[in-house]
């Protein structure tokens, strides 16, 4: 449905987006992660044909958004980062107008604002004036907005930022809704709302494409370089030694113990391989030695670590 | 068609929603106002003066009072230009619902048009009050139709030149501010270079004198149709529309 080929952008001499492709297929739900200033609303306004590209190409269902964004606008729906709302209509006043310029047919302008205004529960503050809404409602009509002549593509861009905990589990019940017969892409820096909505996930960061991956082959890739966390009772130098000397044991190094009672008792991380397992070799050497293993336990990464990991430390492949 | 409807029911609104439109059409009132209380009593003065010295033809309606009360309108609306035209882009930019006109499917000229019409039409009202003044000596007297209605297409034309213009430079900034002060610049220069032509040498002065924009306006002043007039008032309103299309257009390339 959506194809994005090479994507390059430059605002002056700063690359924004660099060299960026990715596909996402009809009925898709694909988040699109990275930290702020990372080239998310970016490429997403490139997309909308809001504004072009410096090298590449963007096509929707078939249409280059540069030759033919007239034909690529008719099938998005887009909310930016901040909902473009006309502060001095009333909300019924700037859904109609919304769906008006959108191209819904004159008759059924009315009952198409009542659908999404019911979707997104706003029929209550339809006559208030939007200046007077509140945060979690001027996003709600924003969202309603974007769905207006039910586009066949919805581009969001962090469509939770300031709702509160149960409107965030609305919108995101919302956007799970869409998934069959609508492809969206879902711009955010809160993770738990990727791993619970997106099919698949992208990672950028500084305008490069990170990694492309389902949340939980994401997480399963990195479970290799999972870390156990260990507390012993014993010399700290002698300890790392001999742990360091485990096979498969790749890093070692010293936490604070959670309840340091005693003075010779520390914590400690152990990174290891890929696939291995070496809790056995651990405790069987540090018991061996007459040293107190009080506590271990392994750690899976989180979406978020992974996301640090690729963002801050390295490029995966 | 219904897209630049759309836009431009939707500018118009905002105009009346807001005080904007109230605060520009009160202000224009009470200023021309003045001036015709002004104009109508030294007419009245020197009415009387004549009746005095029991001169046989009366005095001319049209070439006293009529001909520098649209003189003196033309100037009142190169102050009024910036407060209508100031918001039409510029608020959009700074809300952010630019983003929404540029990725509904609308052409630029649509947007563009909308924009214009719904600048144009308070324009319109604006100075289409002041046809009640002209009511007014038709009541009491005995004026000449003809001149007035050529006098009021001028104004027309000019208007719609210089309203063109106040969006070109909303057009260009974000700030509503910056654009009424820029667009009041414009139509300072377009009136003043008027006056600078006199000093100019021959061709130059010629080519200042045919680009101040009030100097085309005096034909209509006093009844006068002249195509050259309507051919450059036209001619300037779609160049500034051009204009405006290039600056919208590049807008994307540098956002």
């Amino acid at each position: 449905m959506i194809e994005v080929q090479g994507l390059t952008k430059y605002y002056g001499n700063v690359r924004a987006v660099d060299d960026i492709s990715f596909t996402v297929e009809k009925g898709e739900i694909l988040g699109f992660l990275g930290p702020n200033a990372a080239g998310k609303t970016t490429t997403m306004r490139i997309i909308t044909g809001y504004m072009p590209a410096s090298a590449g190409t963007v096509r929707v269902a078939g249409f280059d958004v540069f030759t033919n964004d007239l034909e690529v606008k008719k099938r998005i729906g887009y909310l930016p980062e901040n909902p473009p709302l006309y502060m001095d209509m009333q909300v019924i006043e700037y859904l109609r107008f919304v769906a008006a310029i959108k191209g819904v047919n004159r008759k059924s302008i009315e009952s198409e604002v009542k659908r999404v205004a019911d979707k997104l529960s706003i029929s209550t503050v339809l006559f208030k004036q939007i200046s007077t809404l509140s945060k979690g409602y001027k996003q709600r009509v924003g969202f309603a907005q974007a769905i207006l002549n039910d586009p066949p593509v919805l581009l969001l861009d962090e469509p939770t930022i300031g709702l509160d905990p149960k409107q965030i589990i609305e919108v995101r019940e919302l956007i799970r809704s869409f998934s069959h017969d609508h492809t969206v892409i879902l711009s955010t820096h809160i993770l738990p709302e990727v791993s619970m909505t997106c099919n698949r996930v992208i990672i950028i960061n500084e305008g490069k494409l990170v990694a492309v991956d389902t949340p939980e082959n994401l997480t399963a890739r990195l479970k290799g370089s999972e870390s156990i966390h260990m507390e012993v009772e014993g010399p700290v130098d002698d300890i790392m030694n001999t742990l360091k000397q485990i096979p498969n044991v790749t890093a070692v190094s010293v936490a604070p113990a959670r309840a340091a009672k005693k003075a010779n008792i520390s914590g400690y991380i152990i990174e290891t391989d890929v696939g291995s397992d070496v809790r056995k070799d651990l405790s069987h050497s540090i018991v061996t030695k007459g040293w107190g293993l009080l506590e271990m336990k392994t750690e899976s990464l989180s979406l978020e670590d992974i996301f640090l990991k690729l963002t801050t430390k390295e490029e995966v492949n | 068609m219904r897209n630049i409807l759309s836009i431009f029911k939707r500018d118009l609104k905002g105009y009346f929603n807001s005080p904007i439109a109230y605060v520009v059409i009160g202000l224009f009132l009470i200023v021309t106002g003045i001036f015709f209380y002004l104009l109508l009593s030294s007419f009245l003065q020197y009415s009387y003066a004549a009746m005095m010295q029991r001169q046989g033809v009366p005095l001319n309606v049209n070439l006293m009072m009529i001909r520098p009360f649209l003189l003196n309108m033309s100037v009142i609306i190169l102050f009024m230009i910036p407060i209508i035209t100031m918001r039409s882009f510029s608020e959009e930019k700074k809300n952010g619902t630019i983003e929404l006109l540029l990725t509904a499917p609308l052409t630029n000229w649509q947007i563009i048009i909308g924009k214009f019409l719904a600048t144009y039409l308070l324009y319109l009202v604006m100075t289409g009050i002041t046809v009640l003044f002209m009511a007014l000596l038709f009541i009491w007297g005995d004026p000449e139709l003809a001149p007035i209605l050529i006098g009021y297409f001028g104004i027309l034309l000019m208007g719609a030149a210089l309203i063109a213009a106040g969006n070109f430079i909303s057009s260009l900034t974000e700030n509503q501010i910056v654009a009424a002060v820029g667009t009041f610049g414009l139509t300072m220069v377009l009136w003043i270079i008027g006056f600078a032509s006199d000093f100019a040498g021959k061709i130059v002065g010629a080519i200042l004198e045919y680009l101040s924009i009030v100097a085309h306006f005096e034909d209509f002043s006093k009844g006068v149709f002249d195509t050259s007039h309507l051919v450059f008032y036209l001619s300037m309103t779609f160049f500034m529309l051009f204009l405006t299309y290039q600056s919208v257009e590049s807008s994307k390339w540098r956002a």
